[in-house]
């Protein structure tokens, strides 16, 4: 028996909570991927320790979702198909290699810990508090993922050709970070989220600066993949759902 | 009313923090008030130190279950994000019981070896067992350790 998924009135707020909780549930699923696979011990402890604080945010963010929209965050995550997913398409590209775990996870935070700061000034009381949790935590995962990209760009040959080729895959992903529509646009309006596009100059600092103490070359800025945001996603987000929602699809309303 | 708001006061404060069972939660900070609401439940409320701590859930259950012995039965036990917790919130005893058992209290700068004292320590991982620890060792001693960490 499978259970069907649910249908979701995106107002303007639940759509826009919705986007940053689904980018920090995808994420923290694709890093939760790594455990026992990670290449040091260290990493074993830093990559699911990392994934634990982004879907503990994701949880935050379903439950304020949940309360708007008539579902509870379970039914949020377990009960939704890839075309109702609002993730960018970064956080949903397959983990790679190290360096493209790596690389991914600088572009998306460099990104993300910015907007969760500006968001602690939200007029929506909700947002403002689940923002201080958040900017606290993505501050530490920047370091992480900085300090990586710092020592695989600037580390042997092998590391530095990995991590320049993550770099340059994983790019044309990025301009759809800065992207807002028209309801988006109110919620801005209104004060209860950041304009994402406001924030490209001081992500475009932060990789700048990354980037040469990496020594690595930044890609220039062309054709961006888009489509998230609306639920138009790559072929990846549909096995990724398969694997995390298969135990509610299969046993609906299944309880530890 | 007094010595019942007492009595469950008591009893919250004294719930140990599951994944460091050598401190309370109230000497953590995650314990942030016990009111006696007007319908007369007692109201537990408490704050994750981080937004994904597994340990919350257990909290909420060891809580329900220590007012339940107190004779608060019908107990309500509220999460807060706001103010966000710090470790600066760390009682003098959270920090005396923590260095006991092994784990460096928080500390800016570099933490202190919690076996001899030694200031010259390096980190060896930023993340630890649980997500308010790091991993470190002792440059003297040689021995590593979990550090609590400033957040």
């Amino acid at each position: 028996m499978a259970t069907t998924s649910i249908a979701v009135t995106e107002t303007p707020l639940v759509l826009t909570l919705l986007r940053r909780a689904d980018d920090a549930l995808v994420l923290g699923h694709r890093l939760s991927e790594w455990t026992g696979h990670a290449p040091t011990l260290e990493e074993e402890l830093a990559l699911p320790n990392i994934a634990l604080d982004l879907i503990g945010q994701a949880r935050a963010l379903y439950q304020y979702a949940g309360e708007l929209s008539g579902h509870d965050e379970d039914q949020l995550a377990y009960l939704r198909d890839a075309a109702a997913y609002r993730n960018c398409l970064l956080v949903e590209q397959p983990n790679g290699d190290f360096a493209r775990t790596i690389a991914r996870q600088m572009l998306y935070t460099a990104f993300i810990d910015p907007f969760w700061r500006a968001a602690t000034a939200s007029t929506d009381a909700t947002i403002a508090a689940i923002a201080g949790k958040a900017e606290k935590e993505t501050a530490y995962h920047l370091r992480h993922a900085g300090e990586w990209l710092v020592r695989l760009g600037d580390g042997t040959e092998e590391s530095h050709r990995r991590a320049q080729d993550a770099v340059d895959w994983l790019w044309p992903y990025t301009g759809e970070l800065f992207e807002s529509d028209a309801a988006e646009q109110q919620m801005i309006a209104a004060g209860v989220l950041p304009d994402p596009a406001t924030l490209r100059d001081a992500w475009d600092r932060t990789m700048e600066a990354l980037l040469t103490r990496a020594t690595l070359h930044r890609p220039s800025d062309g054709w961006a993949q888009t489509g998230g945001r609306r639920g138009v996603h790559s072929e990846h987000l549909g096995t990724l759902l398969a694997e995390m929602q298969i135990l509610q699809r299969t046993y609906p309303g299944a309880r530890w | 009313m007094v010595d019942r708001l007492a009595a469950a006061r008591e009893a919250a404060a004294s719930v140990p923090d599951p994944e460091l069972p050598a401190v309370t939660i109230a000497e953590l900070g995650i314990l942030r008030d016990v009111a006696l609401r007007v319908d007369g439940r007692v109201e537990v409320t408490i704050t994750p130190t981080y937004s994904g701590c597994p340990a919350m859930t257990m909290i909420t259950l060891d809580i329900a279950r220590a007012m339940d012995a107190a004779g608060f039965p019908d107990a309500v036990v509220r999460t807060v994000l706001t103010p966000a917790w710090t470790s600066e919130w760390l009682t003098p005893a959270a920090h005396r019981k923590l260095a006991e058992a092994g784990i460096a209290p928080p500390r800016r700068g570099k933490p202190v070896c919690p076996r001899c004292a030694s200031e010259a320590t390096e980190t060896i991982s930023d993340f630890g067992a649980t997500a308010c620890k790091a991993l470190h060792r002792c440059l003297v001693c040689r021995e590593p350790f979990e550090a609590f960490k400033c957040h």
